[in-house]
């Protein structure tokens, strides 16, 4: 087997507040292979863009990286000086936010935008850059691509904007994508075209991506392989069809069955009970001890990820498919 | 039908018109081509909700459903048509009637950030309104208060609290408390679960289940999320730029749907079921609404498009009881006509 493309290994990710010291990342290992898509679910607040952010290096004080190992192809990137990141950070590694706002500048035409974007990384002449953000904003299905280059950002529609920003984000070809919700923000049939090319260009080039979202909807139809995250740490782990299929983590199954179609129409939809506790004030062991329906006194103290065959589960009572009625 | 539906918008339009400002009115005297910009974010529009209904109000952004919503609930004068409640219009009313109407139609809004006064206490965000149309003493407006969190599920002793020491869900909750304050008998509530977690969501979407069993309400429910519009509506109807273009009880339009945008939108929900989907992406985007295509809006993403749609504009037709679609196809000759070839199930 070829190496993986990133390899995170108990990456923890603190950030050391007035309050107390808040775990936003805590002990997160997965690998992602070359053209294949991780997508990694959680609700708000439970680490799953921060270790987006770990990965990129663009965690901010009074966070920190303080433990764990991030490897690209084998090379680590937690030793690089802040001038090597420079090199790595858009060529090598790019991430696509959730508001292209975030990502374009309002001020600047889109074509000088994207030239810098390629002769930040590469010697070529401002020509040769243009032609390849023309071929950038063709790959992604923008229409009439030279009017569009000479455009500012806010001439575009979200759906436009979005794309532009992963244009940009695909135009050094790069190892690995992080993608932060990109489509959450805008319409279905706008979000379908937007995954729909990003599809593709994972196959073609074999960049590796990592979707972060809270829709397991659109994990099931894009991911290979899943990793839910609660409270910072990855609870289960998977390929597509084994988490969605048959969960394991209690979390899981109570996220799968909330979402309205998996409920009959009109019937009270099953419920996680309670909310996300804060990083802050984690109940001891479990973190989701408190809101879990199978919790023992065992759950006091922190579960370990289990290996399960090829799979992952954090807790000590996993739901094995005979003891359950089936999913519906 | 026996009964006047409880509310009823008859051919209603809402109309945005920027107007010119001095310096492009200036310009305009030296020939310069600016024109007022007008945005028909409603055009038209025939709504009908019954007693205890659940209607589904779906549509991409910038398709007026928004828009729509508040002009049922009557914070939009509509730009034309009229506004009905249980069987009589509202604008005939006497002030004193028209403002028990305004008190039975209230609204939860979108954002459970911004709709709430952050200098404000739950204790008045929730029971101003109850207070001031003279619903309650405010002598008890505290017990009052106390009693109307403990119905949508929040702890009573919170009331001092002010919104930013809520959770998103809480706010959610709160929103819905200060709606109910005013014991309405219509909610029309905008997107009231879209910015919360799924897990959240599915507690905000039961307390909608239950409170309408508990207090017989009626909701007009806007989404863009067609699962949970599914969950909940009796009745879906369907919006694309300011016209509808498909209603038709739920359960029909999930399964058959008729019209070729909703036929595309279902398609597009991504689907716990389906794994490793291909995504094929409906052709282009929605038009801007200050330049709406001629005849049916939507010809220029459509797959089945024929000359007549460029040039007339399709009307709401019946096309099965119940079941209302505006499409040139439905004239066809049957074999040609666009029903579902496909099952879709959300």
């Amino acid at each position: 087997m070829s190496e993986p493309t990133l390899k995170v290994a108990g990456l923890r990710t603190h950030f050391f507040t007035r309050h107390g010291v808040v775990k936003a990342v805590d002990g997160v290992s997965f690998t992602v292979e070359p053209g294949k898509i991780l997508g990694l679910v959680g609700e708000s607040g439970s680490g799953k863009t921060m270790t987006g952010f770990s990965i990129i290096g663009l965690v901010d004080p009074p966070g920190r990286i303080v433990e764990g190992e991030i490897r690209l192809k084998g090379r680590d990137l937690r030793a690089l000086a802040p001038a090597e990141w420079q090199a790595v950070r858009g060529d090598r590694i790019a991430m696509i936010f959730q508001d292209p706002m975030m990502t374009l500048n309002p001020v600047l035409r889109v074509d000088t935008q994207m030239i810098e974007a390629v002769r930040a990384h590469a010697a070529v002449s401002a020509e040769a850059a243009r032609e390849r953000a023309r071929e950038a904003l063709v790959r992604v299905g923008i229409p009439s691509p030279d009017e569009r280059l000479v455009a500012y950002p806010h001439q575009f529609s979200g759906g436009m904007r979005q794309r532009v920003a992963i244009a940009i984000a695909l135009i050094n070809k790069p190892d690995l994508v992080i993608a932060d919700e990109p489509t959450t923000a805008l319409d279905v049939t706008i979000q379908g075209q937007i995954l729909a090319e990003v599809q593709k260009l994972c196959r073609e080039s074999g960049t590796a991506l990592i979707w972060i979202t809270h829709d397991l909807a659109v994990i099931a139809g894009l991911a290979d392989e899943v990793c839910v995250m609660y409270a910072g740490k990855i609870v289960e782990r998977g390929t597509v069809n084994q988490v969605l299929d048959s969960p394991l983590h209690p979390y899981t199954r109570g996220l799968l069955d909330s979402v309205p179609s998996r409920n009959r129409p009109g019937a009270p939809l099953r419920q996680i009970p309670g909310m996300t506790p804060s990083l802050l004030r984690l109940p001891e062991g479990c973190a989701f001890r408190e809101r879990c329906a199978r919790a023992t006194e065992t759950c006091l103290s922190e579960p370990p990820l289990y290996p399960l065959g090829d799979r992952q589960v954090r807790c000590f009572h996993p739901i094995h498919a005979e003891d359950e009625e089936p999913v519906v | 039908m026996s009964e006047a539906p409880l509310l009823e918008l008859r051919g209603v339009s809402k109309r945005f018109v920027k107007t010119l400002d001095a310096a492009a009115k200036i310009a305009r005297r030296l020939g310069a081509n600016v024109r007022e910009e007008v945005v028909h974010a409603v055009d038209g529009v025939d709504l009908a909700v019954r007693k205890g209904e659940v209607v589904g109000l779906v549509g991409e952004s910038g398709c007026g459903k928004s828009t729509l919503g508040r002009l049922a609930a009557g914070l939009h004068p509509p730009s034309a048509g009229r506004r009905f409640w249980k069987g009589r219009e509202v604008d005939a009313l006497p002030p004193e009637e028209q403002r028990r109407v305004q008190l039975a139609i209230q609204m939860i809004f979108q954002d459970p950030y911004a709709s709430l006064n952050p200098r404000m206490r739950v204790v008045d965000i929730v029971g101003e309104a109850a207070v001031v149309h003279g619903l309650v003493a405010r002598e008890v407006q505290r017990d009052y208060v106390a009693e109307c969190l403990g119905r949508v599920g929040l702890d009573p002793s919170l009331l001092r609290r002010f919104p930013h020491q809520f959770s998103g869900g809480q706010r959610a909750r709160i929103g819905i408390a200060r709606a109910l304050a005013v014991r309405p008998e219509f909610l029309v509530c905008d997107e009231a679960v879209a910015a919360l977690d799924v897990s959240i969501q599915a507690q905000v979407l039961n307390l909608f289940i239950r409170l309408r069993e508990e207090l017989g309400l009626t909701y007009l429910f806007i989404s863009h999320d067609l699962g949970v519009v599914r969950h909940l509506s009796d009745r879906v109807v369907i919006m694309y730029l300011g016209r509808v273009v498909e209603t038709a009880p739920t359960a029909e339009i999930y399964a058959q749907p008729n019209h070729p945008y909703t036929q595309a939108l279902l398609a597009e929900i991504p689907r716990l079921d389906l794994r490793h989907k291909t995504f094929v992406a409906i052709r282009g985007e929605i038009p801007s609404p200050l330049a709406p295509p001629p005849g049916c809006h939507f010809h220029p993403r459509c797959p089945h498009a024929m000359p007549r749609c460029k040039i007339e504009r399709p009307v709401l037709r019946e096309i099965a009881p119940g079941r209302f679609s505006a499409c040139h196809l439905n004239d066809a000759p049957a074999g040609v006509a666009p029903s579902a070839q496909t099952e879709v199930t959300a």
